[in-house]
């Protein structure tokens, strides 16, 4: 009965067109959102999805670990007031299930640069990297690794040497190497997962 | 070796050592000096004496040496273990917990340790776990007993460093490392000799005769071993003399490793069981030369083979040696790789793809600070994208040969191979093409196939087929095609065994790659008209090449701009142009022009050298060589007989003989000045070249004017000197060639004569046991046999019962040229007798009923001959030959009915006339 009276609203259509997912994988999509609202509650406009939720769907679904990342995509999916509407929540999904190379490559830089002044600087790296190197025999130790880490990738991408990355920038270094594309960290859903989708979200619920 | 040399102390050392000292010869002699009483013969008596003493010293002064020198073998190190671990197990009376192998298997040379710990001299390890120490891994090599770094965790792999002192063998080095061992040891000792005493307890009993067998056949084992260090001796002082270089020795080390893997084929195929095999120390060199003659007979492997089967000395590089800045920053990138997460390591392996890793210095940094293992490990792990990045640079590094190898020692390809089922397409690329440049020597194909990876490789190639290729593409895909390049470039390097491309075969892989062939991308092109090429060296497939008709895309990509591509569809037409509708085939589809022109360019040796051999080839049919006159390619061939590298030679030279079967090319090719060249190759030493070039200079001498060109040239002394060449195949074809030009020089008689021995050589050759050397030469003899002095030479060099020998022949060819020779040297002195005395004729007769014309007529001739003497005429009638005769009279070949109607008036005549002397 979901799906039907979804049917009748105007906003289904407008997804159904704007982000030409299967008209199937919409409903899909929208039954998984409304299964995790976890309210019967037709009413699309008020139903919206809060962090928490969010970050625990991310992992389940999708194999995400990384607590940082996983607020960054959030803040990538949602638009600015804490809490992620079904209309945000199919946005996000398509680019994520089922985004052109470069969707995904706009969705990553988003969720790389925090500050929103459209670069990633030095320290944002420093910040995602922190927890990659397995803890060595010192923090000091491991701190100087990372800051090697950054250093190398600042190095192969800082094609204008101002301590930062520009989004032309990042899209020309993961053009030359597609592995650089989740580079800071994963913010999409693992490669094997994509391969089945979408199958699996419709199996899962 | 010892069995064949039971007493090898006194073969070195003389019998007199091994002899008793009162020998009684001596003391005969000494007899019969104290009776003569010959002051003369007494000094001579001290002096044999003084002469034996110094003798004796000398002997048990080398002796003393030669057993300092104390060498293991696989043999007494796997009696001793064999022994220990009858007395080991639990419980205290053992003298172990237990003993065992490493490896279950064992190579047939004795060995257990893998080929390339072999060349350290290094037997087979052992984990011994004695009753009060740790488990102890244990290296058993030629210089002795010593303890290794062990067992390593992960991989199971040995650690082969020496971590404590040599012991000369197992039981003193137990002795020294366990107490407990060497106190068993000795209380069995002592255990024997109580019980010799209580010999009536019967419940004892077994335990004694154990305890005994273990006494004795250590002891034994330690005798032998001794007997065996006197061979060493010999022997090593031999090598030592003949090492003058490092070289040597490693190459010698190579092919007895390359022995040991071709038994292991040979057992795995026919199943043949365990040879005793001889030490390896000191058997090396015959070892060696087995392998020489075991590699021709083997013809399972194709020609290309052979390439890089040499496999190259390890350079690890001296921990102390200056160190490239690299080789730190590789260091550093491979820490993080083992110390990171999923992010680190992507970063990581991008950073590494930054340095030049075509460099052999990065390529051998990545390898020494143990990035190999990690790189390997990382495709074992779910991280789609960290297989990608470490996939990426294994296809860059396997450029090089060494790291080939380590790739293999360490099990990567296995894995790859999985890879190949990735339902990632960018996966599947990078596993084939770092497979492709993994699998350029055998051991590492022999891998492949053993995991089933051609079939998986075939079944890339089929990806092209079905391409429904989705609308969006995921982020890590390829597209199809790429697949299917991939699986042919890494079926390529797999299809150079001879079981891969059987492997290849039966997994349906020929129409495949048939279907690629159409496309016309010459990246694609290039691996599967190379697969295909490499391929046609078996029969099937040239069959199927037919059959898929495949030649006509080979004929069609001769046209392409590209020259590899040109070269491989050349050579894939040259395996295949063995067979007449194949060549038929070439011609249809319009193939004889472009490589007519591509002969035109030289500056490719390997290409000219593919196009050549597809025109020797091809112009096996008189149609194509027709159509090759018709566009100059033998002028052209003539132009290419000087300059060249020898295989371009061997083809050309064998076009040139293929198109000198007719008349107009041997003319064109004399007009072109070809003769003088061809006459200078008959000096080579190239196997496959003389025998090509034999075969056309005897194309060209049918024809008189090239005869005198021969001639003045001194071609036939040279070809008549190929005949004493060593390979069979030379031979006949000299003698062939030497057959027109008997018939065609002036004055053949005198010139033949004119060669010191060499009538002699030919008349000898006649004992070869070769059909084709035989009837070559009996061609030959037909031939010298026209000049009557000649015949009379022949004839006392015996060439009568030689030729009556092999008339028990069923090779049509050997018949005929031999029927000729014998008819032919009938025609002097009582030759014709002599044949009936060495039993010539009955054979003969049985000749008649063979199904050859040629046969029957030359029977036919040669028993007109022998029918001039009264008994042969007896021996063919009671052999059924005249009914047989009548037949052939009726025959539509003239010659043949004369020959038999004049042999038939001859027995009728001998009839009439004995008929007559009966009844007058």
């Amino acid at each position: 009965h979901l799906c039907t009276s979804l049917k009748k609203d105007s906003q289904f259509w407008y997804l159904y067109s704007c982000f030409m997912v299967k008209k199937s994988e919409v409903e899909c999509l929208i039954r998984l959102f409304h299964s995790l609202v976890e309210r019967d509650d037709v009413r699309l406009h008020n139903n919206v999805l809060d962090r928490n939720t969010f970050r625990a769907t991310l992992h389940n679904l999708f194999g995400m670990t990384d607590d940082m990342l996983m607020k960054r995509v959030f803040f990538a999916f949602d638009k600015n007031d804490n809490c992620m509407n079904v209309k945000e929540w199919i946005k996000g999904l398509s680019v994520f299930l089922r985004g052109t190379f470069e969707e995904k490559l706009k969705f990553c830089f988003k969720v790389y640069y925090l500050n929103s002044d459209g670069y990633i600087s030095r320290e944002e790296i420093f910040d995602m990297l922190k927890n990659s190197l397995h803890q060595q025999s010192s923090e000091k130790e491991t701190d100087g690794g990372i800051e090697e880490l950054v250093e190398k990738m600042l190095k192969k991408m800082d094609y204008d040497n101002d301590g930062k990355i520009s989004f032309a920038v990042f899209e020309k270094a993961v053009k030359e190497e597609t592995l650089l594309l989740e580079v800071f960290g994963q913010c999409l859903p693992e490669a094997k997962v994509q391969c089945q989708q979408p199958k699996l979200v419709e199996k899962t619920f | 070796m010892l069995s064949a040399n039971r007493n090898p102390v006194a073969k070195i050392l003389g019998m007199d050592y091994n002899t008793m000292k009162e020998d009684p010869s001596i003391l005969n002699i000494l007899d019969k000096i104290t009776k003569e009483d010959d002051p003369e013969s007494e000094v001579k008596m001290k002096m044999a004496m003084l002469l034996e003493e110094l003798d004796l010293h000398l002997l048990n002064y080398s002796l003393k040496h030669a057993s300092l020198e104390i060498h293991l073998n696989p043999v007494t190190i796997k009696k001793d273990i064999e022994l220990l671990k009858h007395f080991s197990g639990q419980g205290e009376q053992t003298v172990l917990e237990s003993i065992e192998y490493t490896s279950d298997y064992e190579f047939s040379n004795g060995c257990r340790a893998p080929p390339w710990r072999q060349l350290h001299g290094e037997i087979c390890y052992v984990l011994v776990k004695p009753h009060d120490v740790e488990t102890l891994c244990i290296t058993c090599c030629a210089e002795g007993v010593f303890l290794n770094g062990g067992k390593t965790d992960d991989e199971g792999e040995i650690n082969y460093e020496r971590k404590g002192a040599i012991y000369k063998d197992l039981v003193t080095f137990l002795k020294h490392k366990s107490a407990k061992f060497s106190e068993n040891m000795s209380k069995q000792t002592r255990l024997t000799e109580e019980q010799q005493k209580v010999k009536d307890q019967p419940k004892k009993a077994p335990k004694k005769k154990e305890a005994d067998a273990l006494h004795k056949s250590i002891t034994s084992s330690n005798k032998s071993k001794l007997e065996n260090n006197q061979i060493n001796f010999g022997k090593n002082q031999m090598t030592k003399r003949l090492e003058p270089s490092v070289n040597w020795k490693t190459d010698v080390d190579f092919k007895v490793r390359r022995i040991s893997v071709r038994d292991t084929q040979e057992k795995k195929h026919g199943g043949r069981p365990e040879k005793s095999t001889p030490p390896v120390s000191p058997g090396r060199a015959q070892l060696v030369h087995k392998n020489a003659d075991k590699t021709e007979e083997i013809p399972s492997e194709s020609s290309s083979e052979s390439e890089e089967d040499e496999e190259p000395p390890d350079h690890r590089q001296e921990a102390n040696a200056d160190l490239p800045s690299e080789y730190w920053q590789i260091q550093k990138l491979v820490k993080y790789l083992k110390g990171g997460n999923q992010t680190a390591t992507v970063i990581a392996l991008c950073s590494m793809r930054d340095f030049n890793l075509a460099q052999e210095t990065c390529q051998l940094a990545i390898r020494d600070v143990g990035g190999l293992e990690v790189l390997i490990n990382l495709l074992d792990t779910d991280e789609v994208k960290c297989k990608i990045g470490s996939l990426k640079i294994l296809k860059e590094i396997s450029y090089n040969p060494q790291i080939r190898r380590n790739i293999v020692d360490l099990g990567g390809l296995p894995v790859m191979v999985n890879i190949l089922d990735s339902p990632h397409k960018i996966l599947k690329c990078l596993a084939a093409e770092t497979i492709a440049n993994v699998a350029k020597f055998r051991r590492a194909r022999r891998v492949v196939r053993h995991h089933g990876g051609i079939t998986k490789l075939v079944a890339l190639l089929d990806c092209a087929q079905n391409s429904t290729e989705p609308a969006q593409a995921s982020l890590y895909d390829e597209r199809d095609v790429e697949v299917a390049r991939c699986g042919a470039l890494a079926l390529w390097s797999c299809s150079k065994s001879y079981a891969n491309k059987e492997a290849i075969r039966k997994a349906g892989g020929i129409p495949l790659l048939a279907q690629l062939l159409k496309t016309s991308h010459e990246n694609m092109l290039i691996p599967v008209v190379g697969t295909l090429q490499e391929c046609a060296s078996e029969e099937s497939y040239r069959a199927a090449i037919k059959a898929e008709r495949i030649i006509e895309n080979l004929v069609k990509n001769l046209n392409s701009e590209n020259e590899q591509l040109q070269e491989h569809c050349a050579m894939a037409i040259y395996q295949c142009a063995e067979d007449e509708e194949t060549r038929d085939l070439v011609r249809l589809h319009g193939g004889l022009k472009p490589l007519a022109s591509l002969l035109n360019k030289t500056d490719n040796k390997e290409r000219l050298a593919a196009v050549t051999g597809a025109i020797w080839k091809c112009s096996i049919s008189k149609e194509n060589v027709t159509k090759f006159r018709e566009y100059r390619a033998i002028e052209t061939l003539v132009g290419l007989l000087t300059d060249q590298p020898e295989e371009v030679l061997v083809n050309v030279v064998g076009a040139l003989g293929e198109c000198c079967q007719e008349y107009e090319n041997r003319v064109l090719v004399r007009k072109c000045g070809g003769i003088q060249p061809l006459v200078n190759l008959l000096v080579g030493i190239n196997q496959a070249l003389l025998v090509n070039v034999t075969k056309a200079v005897g194309a060209c001498a049918v024809e008189p004017e090239s005869m005198v060109i021969i001639d003045r040239l001194d071609g036939v002394r040279l070809l008549w000197s190929l005949l004493k060449n060593p390979h069979p195949d030379v031979k006949a074809s000299a003698a062939w060639a030497l057959c027109p030009c008997i018939q065609n020089a002036k004055d053949a008689g005198e010139m033949v004569r004119s060669f010191v021995g060499g009538l002699e050589l030919v008349v000898n050759l006649l004992k070869s046991d070769n059909k084709e050397v035989l009837a070559s030469v009996c061609a030959v003899i037909t031939n010298i046999a026209k000049d009557q002095e000649n015949l009379a030479v022949i004839t006392d060099h015996g060439v009568v019962p030689l030729l009556s020998k092999l008339a028990n022949t069923n090779n049509d060819k050997l018949r005929q040229h031999l029927a000729e020779a014998i008819s032919r040297c009938c025609m002097w002195g009582r030759n014709k007798v002599a044949f009936g005395e060495h039993k010539a004729v009955a054979p003969l007769v049985r000749y008649l009923k063979s199904n050859d014309t040629n046969v029957h007529r030359a029977t036919a001739q040669a028993l007109y001959q022998l029918s001039e003497d009264a008994n042969n005429c007896i021996t063919m009638h009671e052999n059924g030959a005249v009914k047989l005769l009548l037949d052939m009279v009726g025959s539509p070949d003239q010659d043949l009915q004369e020959a038999a109607a004049g042999c038939i008036s001859n027995i009728r005549r001998l009839a009439l006339a004995t008929e007559k002397a009966r009844y007058p």
